[in-house]
């Protein structure tokens, strides 16, 4: 079994290799981990994660000027229902459209915008740092406590268009999605990477997700 | 609730902690990576690792150090020391820093900011800012490790290289670092009532109420200490303990 998690130059790419990894190491059957842009590794891999971090038009772009990497990713997560993880700006990307440093399309993968988090003063953005989650029945958090916290860096957030898609929610101060999913596809708005304990939970259970 | 962070600091020279006093008086005190590895199961929100390695012949030791603290702690791990340009900044997060602190290089060069915050996220770029008192309710930015006076106003500066993209600023008070009386809380609610991005209070932690000031006074977002956890004096447990005896969020 394959885990590819691509990569196109994200900053936080080596820690979700290393976390991913880690908790891979634990698995009775782990996966051999590859991290790659090659569209054929991508197309061959059992799981996919798509890390993210830094402005949504730079990663869109990073992604697209990798020959084959959009279309292998649609290949295996569309048509071949591969389950999928976005992690940060790689879960935002799922969406139709960010309004990050003008408008720049998404995946559109899951219906929804991308949007500025509004905030009155004492609300410092980015929205960094430890915060609590409540969610909803799924698979990735299986062994989650409600009210959990797990580590947040953002200034834009994902709206959902459907509610059904929004899995988990924090609070600054309004409600924010924390995470997505739709079928074999999920995101994170938070760093499961950089979650300690709660998130490697996180991470075990994606590797063991069948959607 | 967002939590209030609480980040243990390690000063590392040639790949060994040092603690400071006044920035200068170092004494040796142990491991990097073991120490990191302690924080993390204690429960310290992130890390940072201050490299003050003189010579940069010999900065790779700390790459070693920031790669190892990577595959074993799973909080975020900010670095900064010496970072010049583009390609430190990269360097250091390819070896598994999350964020990179910048300080003289920034003052020297704010546009550098601007081009790292674009090519790495906002969240990525930390700008430290020592921080000195020249008048009542002035501070002014030092550099080259505070040996350096500039004429830049403290709060002018964290606006601008907000409005540049940084994302954080660790706010050092050069008056108080390893003095333990106490933030410069002043310094602080200069800071955070104008800037709109979180800031870090760092330099003079003594006790536990210092933290607290430095939340309910100085409004910091997370804060930042060496000594007193470094030699044993309180533990990251009984600092949030304590505070969230206080009514302030902290994760436990």
């Amino acid at each position: 079994m394959n885990l590819a998690i691509i990569n196109f130059g994200s900053g936080n790419l080596h820690s979700v290799h290393k976390a991913f990894e880690n908790v891979n190491s634990e698995l009775s059957n782990p996966y051999n981990i590859v991290v790659t842009n090659d569209p054929k590794e991508i197309q061959s891999a059992d799981k996919i994660v798509l890390p993210g971090v830094g402005a949504f038009g730079d990663c869109k772009n990073a992604i697209l000027n990798i020959e084959g990497l959009h279309a292998s990713l649609e290949v295996s997560v569309l048509k071949n229902k591969v389950p999928f993880i976005g992690i940060c700006v790689g879960m935002q990307l799922l969406a139709d459209l960010s309004y990050e440093f003008g408008t720049h399309s998404g995946f559109g993968w899951i219906p929804g915008e991308v949007r500025r988090i509004a905030s009155p003063q004492e609300y410092k953005i980015p929205h960094m740092g430890w915060n609590e989650i409540s969610f909803s029945d799924h698979k990735l958090f299986d062994g989650c406590e409600q009210g959990s916290d797990f580590y947040f860096v953002h200034s834009f957030y994902f709206q959902n268009q459907k509610s059904e898609h929004s899995i988990a929610t924090t609070k600054y101060p309004d409600q924010i999605t924390a995470a997505v999913c739709k079928e074999n596809i999920c995101g994170t708005q938070f760093h499961p990477e950089k979650s300690h304990i709660n998130g490697k939970r996180i991470i075990h259970n994606f590797l063991e997700w069948k959607p | 609730m967002l939590k209030k962070r609480i980040i243990p600091c390690l000063d590392v020279d040639n790949g060994r902690v040092v603690k400071g006093v006044n920035f200068i008086d170092l004494v040796d005190a142990g491991d990097p990576v073991e120490q990191a590895i302690i924080y993390n199961a204690e429960g310290a929100d992130e890390l940072c690792f201050l490299d003050i390695t003189a010579s940069s012949d010999n900065r790779d030791t700390l790459l070693e150090v920031v790669k190892k603290t990577a595959e074993n702690c799973f909080i975020p791990l900010t670095v900064g020391g010496g970072v010049r340009n583009l390609d430190d900044i990269s360097r250091l997060l390819h070896f598994g820093a999350d964020k990179v602190s910048i300080n003289t290089a920034a003052v020297d060069n704010t546009d550098l900011v601007a081009e790292a915050a674009n090519k790495y996220g906002s969240s990525t770029i930390v700008i430290a800012v020592d921080a000195k008192q020249t008048d009542e309710n002035q501070w002014k930015v030092f550099t080259h490790g505070g040996r350096k006076e500039t004429d830049i106003d403290v709060v002018t500066y964290c606006n601008e290289v907000a409005k540049l993209g940084a994302g954080e600023i660790l706010l050092t008070s050069m008056d108080r670092d390893g003095t333990k009386s106490g933030f410069d809380n002043k310094l602080l609610k200069a800071v955070t009532s104008k800037v709109n991005i979180p800031v870090v209070a760092s330099g003079g932690v003594g006790n536990l109420n210092h933290l607290l000031d430095g939340i309910l006074e100085g409004e910091a977002s997370a804060l930042l200490a060496a000594s007193i956890f470094h030699f044993g004096e309180y533990s990251i447990g009984e600092v949030k303990r304590y505070l969230a005896d206080n009514n302030i969020p902290v994760r436990i």
